[in-house]
């Protein structure tokens, strides 16, 4: 047991003075917590460049026929928005950001287990990062095949493809390292006394997450090193004149990137899981429930992929197998909304901003998952298949499940991160316009991909008009709301009024450090007891 | 194994690092699996002209490189045990067996591929696309693909290992400190588990 | 730390185990010399198996390693060949 005060405790981890200064403090820091927020700010840069890619489109589609951009300017532009988006926001996002932060101190340890390979992995994150970009600023053409990079046409593209398409290996071997640390640090570090089952539930999620990140990365990651070689020596893997079998790429594919969507819903519905009980004092019902929903969702999410293939031409056999479990991944998400919905029952309830943002993650993850249901059975599959409707249902799910929750998930450790709080009139506002502009942003999609409008075109019939000019107004209420949150957010940080160490009275470690946290975390590991437990109100 | 022990030295934790390497271990297998998935379908769709381009790979070549790297995970598997007996000369020496073998193996593969090249057989070249079936072409391709990053495994692994052995010298890695040896011992095993399946895939496929 | 961590192998125990995998490597060799149709890839794959459990068993240790490692192992093992099970009702009924 170590008990001895260290003496690098004095001071929170921001004011921390190292070996290095400045800068270097930061890049070279093997604290989780300044990893953490070394992600949020390269993710946040990045978010920057997707939003203002996102809004071009729908400015784009404002009206019928070209309005800012010609064709093949839209096809790059939704290429690059879905490959920052997808590789560099969601599937890093919470477990990066917050996982990094806040599982070491949820489970009473000092840090993660391989605090270098941490570090190593934000490096990895930014090397992908730059390596995608520089596929946008050199060469002979922005990448323009969507973010799937399905072959034929990702070997046959004359754009320059290559570094893109490295550049999201190495994003993945960054998130491969961020998984494999986290698993080890879970089995190892827990505090004294605390059993899996006193574990709170965010912990919880990110051990489920992590074992997807490490066993579905590595079959896109071979699946983009064989489509890079297709490129340069002509393989013939995956290029029909040669005797391969395209499809075979979308099995591939999908057998990462459909688990990929569960690596970002995962650790977001975990911090709901925080939230909630927080925000209506009482004990989350229906605990192991949760746990169990967990990983179930992370097990059978990994044999849902074919689901994304129901016109490719698959066997129908295949077909009724991937319906089938489809469904059956619905099951335990829905058990989780039960539970958090019994969790508010009869709770004292406090409606700050992270409870409003978890309340509206509820509302817009059913609407994503119930859409979900809708392209999950075959028949009607077939009917809006790659029309708006699957942009729409994927925004809900993927942007409104993980961004609400991260917002939801900022704004309730905000105060222990940055030991100040932030305007909580503001936040409510923001939030406000965020939920809005973000129903009236994708609502109309649902519409516009029933009655039939294809996705990834830059251009429509004069009879969805109406609905696409609804849906741009909407893209600038939500953008409207984003810029409150974040102003707010970053003013706060500054000059906010100084934080409780405990502002929402809640159970978890991380509430029982100084605000913000001391270098190692604690002083002394704490202990668990037999009558302790993450959510005892 | 639920009960986490506080070591003297918190910041080495002999059985995290192993799971670690056992869980990097698994994302490599996934990686190779990836490509078993591939080869196992197109193998599956070109029956006939898989056999017929297995015959053109030696089977004497890939017995001996087999045998070696079995050789050569079992003298680096003694070399854990000899670090653990505090004899520190024999691991030396196993380990200097064990990279000897490990470059023996890649100048067989040099040979090896020299030949097919030789033969006019290399991804996209004029030989393979314009005399040779479809199948062929997959099964070529996918041998240069599967072949060629196992060879850059074992080539990584060479690496590991010579950082191992640099710091048994130092005594950085010791009976106290082994992980460094046993985690580069389990890399290595896991380059030897690829090729045991690799070999009858390609080589014994008549 | 748990005592049978310091477990150490003799030797001879790894002398015997690449004895075995050199057999092995031979013996399937021989298999597939004879023809037995569809069922040489069988017999390949059968031996192929054998070696990689010896292999995983006894120079990878897990027969001296806390049982969750060997759990983890069997489960990323059963995982991978569910993938291979469902990818093939796509070709197989093709």
């Amino acid at each position: 047991m170590q008990t001895a005060t260290h003496p690098s405790n004095e001071v929170s981890y921001l004011d921390y003075k190292g070996k290095y200064k400045g800068i270097f403090g930061w890049i070279f820091s093997t604290d989780h917590k300044r990893i953490g927020l070394l992600y949020m700010y390269s993710m946040l840069v990045m978010f920057v460049v997707g939003v203002g890619l996102g809004l071009a489109m729908k400015l784009e589609l404002i009206a019928p026929g070209k309005t800012i951009m010609d064709p093949g300017t839209y096809n790059a532009v939704f290429t690059v928005h879905g490959v920052i988006m997808i590789f560099m926001i969601v599937i890093p996002g919470l477990p990066a950001v917050f996982g990094n932060f806040f599982l070491p101190i949820m489970i009473g340890a000092k840090d993660v287990s391989f605090p270098k390979l941490n570090l190593l992995s934000w490096y990895f994150y930014v090397a992908g990062a730059l390596l995608v970009i520089s596929s946008v600023l050199f060469g002979n053409g922005t990448p323009d095949t969507g973010w799937t990079f399905y072959a034929p046409y990702s070997f046959k593209s004359g754009t320059n493809l290559l570094p893109a398409i490295f550049g999201a290996f190495v994003l993945g071997f960054s998130s491969i390292l961020t998984g494999l640390n986290f698993i080890v640090t879970i089995h190892r570090m827990r505090a004294p006394g605390m059993t899996w089952f006193k574990m709170p539930l965010f912990p919880w999620s990110l051990y489920g997450t992590a074992w997807i990140q490490l066993l579905a990365t590595p079959v896109v990651g071979i699946t983009l090193v064989l489509v890079a070689l297709e490129r340069i020596f002509n393989i013939g893997v995956f290029d029909p004149a040669l005797g391969g079998d395209p499809i075979l790429y979308q099995h591939l594919f999908w057998i990462y990137s459909h688990p990929a969507v569960y690596v970002m819903i995962l650790p977001a519905m975990g911090a709901i899981s925080e939230i909630i009980p927080t925000f209506s004092q009482k004990h989350i019902f229906g605990y192991r429930a949760i746990i169990a929903s967990t990983l179930a969702i992370a097990f059978v999410g990994y044999f849902v992929w074919g689901h994304h293939m129901f016109t490719s031409g698959m066997s129908g056999t295949a077909q009724y197998t991937f319906s089938i479990l489809t469904f059956i991944v619905a099951i335990p998400s829905a058990i989780k909304v039960f539970n958090w919905i019994s969790t508010m029952h009869k709770g004292s309830i406090n409606p700050e901003a992270p409870f409003l943002w978890a309340v509206s993650f509820i509302f817009v993850f059913m609407i994503g998952g119930f859409s979900g249901l809708v392209l999950g059975a075959l028949a009607a599959n077939v009917h809006v298949h790659d029309t708006a409707f699957v942009v729409a249902h994927f925004h809900f799910i993927v942007f409104g499940g993980v961004g609400f929750a991260f917002f939801g998930a900022i704004h309730y450790w905000f105060p222990k991160m940055f030991g100040r709080m932030y305007d909580k009139v503001w936040a409510k506002v923001g939030w406000a316009f965020f939920t809005v502009g973000f129903l009236t942003l994708y609502s109309p999609m649902f519409y516009l991909g029933m009655m039939g409008m294809p996705r990834r075109y830059y251009d429509y019939l004069p009879e969805f008009h109406a609905a696409n000019i609804l849906s741009s107004l909407g893209s600038w209420v939500m953008t409207f709301g984003l810029l409150i949150v974040v102003i707010n957010l970053f003013r706060s940080a500054k000059n906010g009024p100084i934080a409780e160490m405990n502002p929402w009275n809640s159970k978890t470690l991380e509430w029982t450090v100084p605000s913000p946290p001391p270098l190692e975390n604690f002083d002394e590991i704490p202990v668990y007891g037999e009558k302790d437990g993450p959510y005892e109100y | 194994m639920e009960h986490v022990a506080q070591h003297s030295d918190p910041h080495y934790d002999q059985e995290a690092s192993k799971m670690g390497m056992w869980l990097f271990i698994f994302t490599e297998l996934l990686l190779f699996g990836g490509l078993f998935i591939v080869y196992a379908i197109y193998r599956f769709m070109n029956p006939e002209a898989f056999q017929m381009a297995g015959k053109e790979l030696n089977i004497t070549i890939g017995a001996i490189n087999t045998i070696i790297l079995l050789v050569s995970s079992m003298t680096i598997a003694m070399s854990t045990s000899s670090l653990q007996k505090k004899n520190k000369g024999l691991t030396v020496l196993l380990l200097e067996i064990t990279i000897i073998l490990a470059v023996i193996f890649l100048i067989n593969k040099y040979f090896e591929w020299g030949v097919k090249f030789d033969h006019g057989i290399w991804p996209g070249s004029e030989h393979l696309l314009n005399d040779l079936g479809k199948g062929e072409i997959l099964f070529f391709g996918l041998y240069f693909v599967m072949t060629g990053l196992h060879a850059l495994h074992i080539v990584v692994g060479l690496v590991i290992i010579v950082v191992a052995l640099n710091k048994i010298q130092k005594g950085t890695v010791n009976a106290d400190r082994p992980s460094l040896l046993e985690n580069a011992g389990l890399y290595w095993h896991l380059v030897d588990l690829i090729w045991i399946f690799l070999f009858p895939l390609f080589y014994l496929i008549h | 730390m748990e005592t049978e961590k310091h477990h150490i192998v003799p030797y001879r125990v790894y002398v015997y185990i690449l004895i075995a995998l050199v057999v092995m490597t031979f013996m399937s060799i021989g298999i597939t010399k004879i023809n037995l149709g569809a069922y040489s890839v069988l017999g390949a794959m059968i031996f192929a198996t054998v070696k990689s459990v010896l292999v995983l068993t006894w120079f990878m240790h897990l027969k001296f390693d806390q049982p969750l490692l060997r759990f983890m192992v069997g489960f990323v093992v059963l995982l991978f060949f569910a993938v291979i099970f469902i990818t093939f009702l796509d070709y197989y009924f093709r």
